[in-house]
């Protein structure tokens, strides 16, 4: 009898993997569908920023300084009209605020701006000669020509009190290498991702399988046979599991090959930073997940009289899963004493935290992922008990 | 003859909810089901449990079956307690009603033998075990087809094939011919005579007459959960027949509300 819980494991492998649509959107899907959305995502965005560099303004400008017109004479960052009266000013506004015409913005330079910069001083405790930009936040293209306007003139304003200069030209003063950009940005990003990949695997599985199994009235003629209740939840908890880490480990991979193009890093951001002894520990540590988040579904799943239900009860525990998933982005949240790394869902957030930072502590891993296996363990025998009672298995 | 079932002082009550409560315009909290039941089923006979719907049929087959627990009393199958033992009366017994159902993503032939597995049959014997009653029952036709795409009698054969793997002595069927067509009905009633034949010890639950008259060597008529006759078929209907029996003692007990 006790190759009862194999004869389960291997019925629940077999209901799933024989199952072509279970398969596709269970473990195909997730990991394909997060690698081309991210993917796209970083394509999208780094489209944006290079089609900022080529951008090139349309400005009608009233009043143009000479001294900034000498600038962008030698390297103009935009195409420029010259106003001339208040009519002309009046109608751009007008044109600028109905989003019509080609012009971006409106720049308006106090008369004899050069003189008045020349003259000012800042101990005066006078107004400094004001520059009006005026420009149309609605429109992608006026808020660039906004940003770069006010950039350009900062920069001009400046060059003209130029007493010292910040990081010349010509150095490397960002001493991040690639290791570190790829930690940060991983350790960043991953954990909380991971929570959410790995809950969302085990309720597309536990609860049709749980909660389905009861709904259908098909777990009552399990129920019938000799097998020991342990072994029931024992061979339904190992077969959920096996089949949670796959489907994370498919999301795992989409993420960790398509992270660096969302994040625009390119060849800076990699997932070639980390050792084969970094994933061991990442596997060992999702393990011991997996088991505690497939016996607590499970748990909720056998008290739901349906699948419905279930999923209900479960969705509150995944957000609150995920908000754990937030603490290490979080510096204040992320604490390292051992005694944190009890508590379940945190520990492996900070455990994937620390292995992401570089700064795997086997301690904390050890901790985690003993508490893990022993919370798993909790859940069975909760499990068990719920398979043996009639209140909770045969309640309509 | 060897007593191989004995049912002895049953007792089972459920709490009803508010809602139950309302639905059925009472205000009794507790409802009891099964009252102090007890009877007697010898080595290869029939013995029917007789009753109407909500009579306590079901329930007390559950606690032969130990799916349910008792709240007083026991039951001896073969000896081993079902309080004290229910694992061993598992392996002892086998269960079929309606509301154990297969899973239909699954075909006939890995259903025996997942079951075959978990009563711990040996390959060789639960093969042979197959060939006969899926010969038997014209299942073999549909072995590798899914339980889905089976019809409603092919479902009901297959899961009676199934909950008797095991070749067990004593077998618990709860309304065995319920929404069965004729056929299937007649192939399932042959069935249990032939076990009857083979020594075995089967105990159903039924509101068909005719059913009860056709295989049943002894009956226990069950009215509000109590058991208010347990006698021979013969001695039973030596005056009136089964159906008038029945009538009789029901409007006895059940007194105006039934007259009603």
């Amino acid at each position: 009898m006790k190759s009862n819980m194999m004869t389960v494991i291997r019925k629940e492998l077999k209901r799933f993997f024989t199952d072509r649509r279970m398969v596709l959107t269970t473990l195909l899907m997730p990991g394909l569908m997060i690698y081309l959305l991210y993917s796209l995502m970083g394509q999208g965005f780094s489209s944006q920023f290079e089609g900022t560099e080529d951008f090139k303004a349309n400005v009608q400008v009233e009043a143009l300084p000479e001294s900034i017109k000498m600038a962008w004479e030698q390297d103009a960052p935009f195409e420029y009209t010259e106003l001339t009266g208040a009519d002309e000013k009046e109608q751009a506004l007008d044109a600028l605020a109905k989003g019509e015409g080609e012009y971006h913005l409106v720049a308006a330079f106090p008369e004899n701006f050069d003189a008045e910069v020349a003259e000012y001083q800042v101990s005066s405790g006078q107004p400094a000669p004001a520059v009006e930009i005026y420009y149309n936040s609605s429109n992608t293209d006026s808020q660039t020509a906004y940003g770069m306007m006010q950039g350009m003139l900062d920069s001009y304003e400046s060059a003209l009190a130029n007493k010292f200069d910040v990081n010349p030209e010509g150095n490397q003063y960002d001493l991040a290498s690639e290791e570190d950009l790829s930690a940060q940005v991983f350790s960043m990003m991953v954990p909380m991702l991971m929570m959410a990949f790995l809950f969302s695997g085990c309720m597309a599985i536990a609860p049709e399988s749980i909660a389905g199994e009861k709904e259908r009235g098909t777990i009552a003629t399990l129920l019938v046979t000799p097998m020991k209740r342990s072994h029931l939840a024992l061979g339904k908890v190992i077969s959920l599991s096996i089949i949670a880490i796959l489907s994370g480990l498919s999301s795992f991979l989409g993420m960790m090959l398509s992270l660096p193009k969302l994040m625009g890093g390119g060849d800076m951001i990699n997932a070639n930073v980390y050792g084969i002894q970094d994933y061991l520990v990442l596997l060992l540590v999702i393990l011991s997940t997996v088991l505690v988040i497939v016996a607590v579904v499970s748990i909720v799943s056998a008290f739901a009289k349906n699948v419905k239900e279930a999923t209900g009860w479960v969705t509150p525990i995944m957000v609150v899963s995920m908000l754990l998933g937030v603490t290490s982005m979080v510096e204040s949240l992320c604490k390292t004493e051992p005694v944190w790394f009890l508590i379940p869902l945190y520990n492996s957030v900070q455990c994937m935290n620390g292995i992401f930072s570089l700064n795997t502590d086997m301690v904390n891993i050890a901790v985690t992922v003993a508490s893990n296996v022993l919370y798993a363990g909790i859940g069975v025998v909760v499990l068990t008990k719920m398979f043996d009672s009639e209140k909770v298995m045969f309640s309509k | 003859m060897k007593e191989l079932l004995q049912v002895r002082e049953l007792k089972k009550t459920f709490k009803i909810s508010a809602k139950q409560q309302k639905i059925q315009k009472t205000k009794e909290r507790i409802k009891v089901a099964v009252n102090h039941l007890s009877f007697t089923a010898y080595q290869g006979e029939v013995f029917g449990l007789l009753g109407s719907n909500g009579a306590g049929k079901t329930t007390t087959l559950r606690m032969i079956a130990s799916l349910i627990s008792p709240d007083a009393g026991d039951v001896l199958v073969d000896g081993t307690s079902v309080v004290k033992n229910p694992g061993e009366v598992r392996k002892k017994i086998g269960f079929l009603t309606s509301e154990l159902k297969l899973e239909e993503f699954f075909t006939p032939n890995y259903l025996f033998d997942f079951f075959s597995d978990l009563h711990g049959v040996e390959k060789e014997t639960a093969e042979k075990r197959k060939r006969e009653l899926f010969d038997k029952f014209q299942i073999s036709k549909f072995a590798e087809v899914k339980v889905a795409n089976l019809s409603t009698g092919m479902k009901q054969k297959v899961s009676l094939v199934v909950s008797i793997v095991h070749n067990p002595d004593i077998i618990i069927f709860d309304e065995p011919t319920n929404g069965l067509d004729v056929l299937t009905a007649r192939v399932v009633t042959d069935f249990l005579l032939e076990l009857k034949a083979q020594g075995k010890t089967i105990v159903v639950s039924t509101h068909i007459f005719s059913l009860i008259e056709k295989i049943c060597d002894r009956v226990g008529i069950i009215i509000d959960g109590t058991m208010v006759v347990c006698d021979t078929l013969e001695h039973i209907t030596e005056e009136k027949s089964l159906e008038e029996k029945f009538f009789d003692i029901y409007a006895e007990r059940a007194g105006e509300s039934y007259e009603k």
